[in-house]
């Protein structure tokens, strides 16, 4: 069966999924998805607990195939490519296709080697140079201000919210494409995510967002587009403010308005 | 119900501020109905009842906007409920504007009782009346729209509005007329044009607050377009 295939208009497609299955052993966990993720865009996947949200995050870069149970079938094209299917050294996908997860996750060295650590696995920078890079992504992160005089203390010193922004600096440190944001500030205070959701309002002109979240305000406030699933189908995919004010499905009405039980 | 939110104090808040708009609906549509009678029988005191209802109708609006804005910022509701609580604020705007109207012409009976030209003045009173059992019966079937949330109900409001347009034209030729026969009357019959358009402006509020019912079920701003437009568009 051949589904419809979601893409927004006018939009230019960073990621395609097509017919993208996944199951973990015997359990399916996604069911034939198809959608377009748009460049330059935030796009969120909001649902209840299991529906499938974090799993698909997972496929778009085959954070996956860490676990030898999982396994992925049909394709996600990154700019036509089927990184699924590619011969390519997954740790360079995985350079094009940043992630950040849930729990800050700090490195245990310094702030400065936190972001410096993945850069150097992938180019070698003279010391001038990486300062720069550092510094350009603590920028990018809207955390230099908080932290270039402590440069050389350890990033779990930090507090929370900063914390989740390290992670993003790391992200973003090595130029990646597409950054994925699994439930980023739901371990943050409102301040915090405050934060975190302007920082990914200016990523966008840079990068391609795709954020699961649980806080479905969250997804109404930074996301350009939003996919609703359930129980592994992408029940509806459309403009934020359109799935808001007037979705077209009565089962995404039901679970954004609280009416899901 | 499958209808219902996780959160039953949610669904009360809803349901309550709904009856509440019905109720000063209600309200609005006995102050017209009555200012109208007060015009017939030129009863300064029923002119003074619907006055004095014009402070509780007003006193609803502010408090049906207040619990409006409490639940916006407690709850951050979506979707229908987002529409519902928009179309509420819009409709009990409406509706505050029809008891105005209603009081308007409670004003022009007093106003005509006092001027003491009652015995002079020549009342298209049944024309009057008709327009005003128009524009009730609209009004009332626009809040009963509100109520089922039906969007049928809805449509034939705003297919009938022009029946009240015509109805006020019709006055206006009328009052035109008795003003050239008998010039003395000319001042009085100017305040009966008011009190014609007063009843023709009750018939656009409910013809708003159908148009409003519409938005919240079809999530479609259906205003400035022809009744038979509008019907394309639900369809």
């Amino acid at each position: 069966m051949d589904a419809k295939i979601e893409t927004p208009v006018g939009e230019r497609a960073k990621l395609s999924v097509r017919n993208l299955n996944f199951f973990y052993g015997s359990f399916h966990a996604l069911k034939n998805i198809n959608l377009d993720i748009p460049e330059n865009k935030v796009t969120a996947f909001i649902g209840p607990s299991g529906c499938g949200k974090s799993t698909l995050l997972r496929t778009l870069n085959r954070m996956f195939e860490l676990y030898p149970e999982q396994r992925a079938e049909g394709q996600i094209l990154l700019d036509g490519e089927d990184i699924l299917s590619s011969g390519e050294d997954v740790s360079l996908i995985r350079a094009k296709i940043g992630m950040v997860f849930q729990k800050p996750t700090p490195f245990p060295m310094s702030i400065y080697d936190n972001i410096a650590f993945g850069v150097k696995l992938f180019e070698t920078l003279p010391r001038v140079e990486m300062d720069e890079r550092v510094e350009w992504a603590l920028k990018k992160a809207a955390l230099w201000g908080e932290v270039k005089d402590k440069l050389n203390q350890s990033g779990s010193g930090l507090s929370g919210g900063q914390q989740q922004r390290l992670c993003i600096a790391r992200g973003i440190a090595i130029k990646p494409e597409v950054l994925l944001l699994d439930e980023p500030c739901s371990a943050l205070d409102p301040i915090s995510t405050g934060k975190i959701e302007e920082l990914i309002h200016e990523l966008k002109a840079d990068y391609t967002v795709a954020i699961v979240t649980h806080n479905m305000q969250q997804a109404a406030r930074c996301s350009d587009y939003t996919a609703y699933m359930y129980l592994g189908d992408l029940i509806e995919f459309g403009p934020t403010a359109e799935l808001f004010m007037k979705p077209k499905r009565k089962d995404t009405e039901d679970y954004i308005t609280g009416r899901f039980g | 119900m499958v209808d219902k939110h996780l959160s039953t104090q949610f669904d009360t808040e809803l349901s309550g501020i709904s009856t509440r708009v019905l109720e000063m609906g209600g309200l609005v549509e006995a102050q017209v109905a009555q200012a109208v009678q007060a015009l017939k029988d030129f009863s300064p005191e029923s002119a003074d009842e619907v006055l004095a209802k014009e402070g509780r109708v007003n006193a609803m609006e502010i408090e049906i906007d207040r619990d409006l804005s409490t639940i916006i910022a407690r709850r951050q509701p979506t979707a229908r409920d987002l529409r519902l609580l928009i179309a509420i604020s819009k409709s009990i705007a409406n509706l505050e504007r029809v008891g105005d109207e209603a009081a308007r012409i409670a004003r022009t009976v007093q106003r005509l009782v006092a001027s003491g030209v009652s015995s002079r003045l020549r009342v298209p009173m049944s024309d009057l009346s008709f327009e005003a059992e128009l524009a009730t019966a609209q009004l009332r079937k626009a809040l009963d729209a509100f109520a089922r949330l039906d969007v049928e109900r809805a449509l034939d409001v705003l297919k009938h509005d022009d029946e009240i347009d015509k109805e006020f034209d019709g006055l206006l030729r009328k009052l035109i007329t008795y003003m050239m026969e008998d010039p003395r009357t000319i001042s009085s019959s100017i305040d009966l044009v008011f009190v014609a358009k007063a009843i023709e402006r009750v018939g656009d509020h409910a013809k708003n607050l159908a148009e409003v019912v519409i938005y919240v079920v079809k999530g479609q701003d259906v205003r400035h377009n022809t009744p038979e437009a509008v019907e394309t568009m639900v369809r």
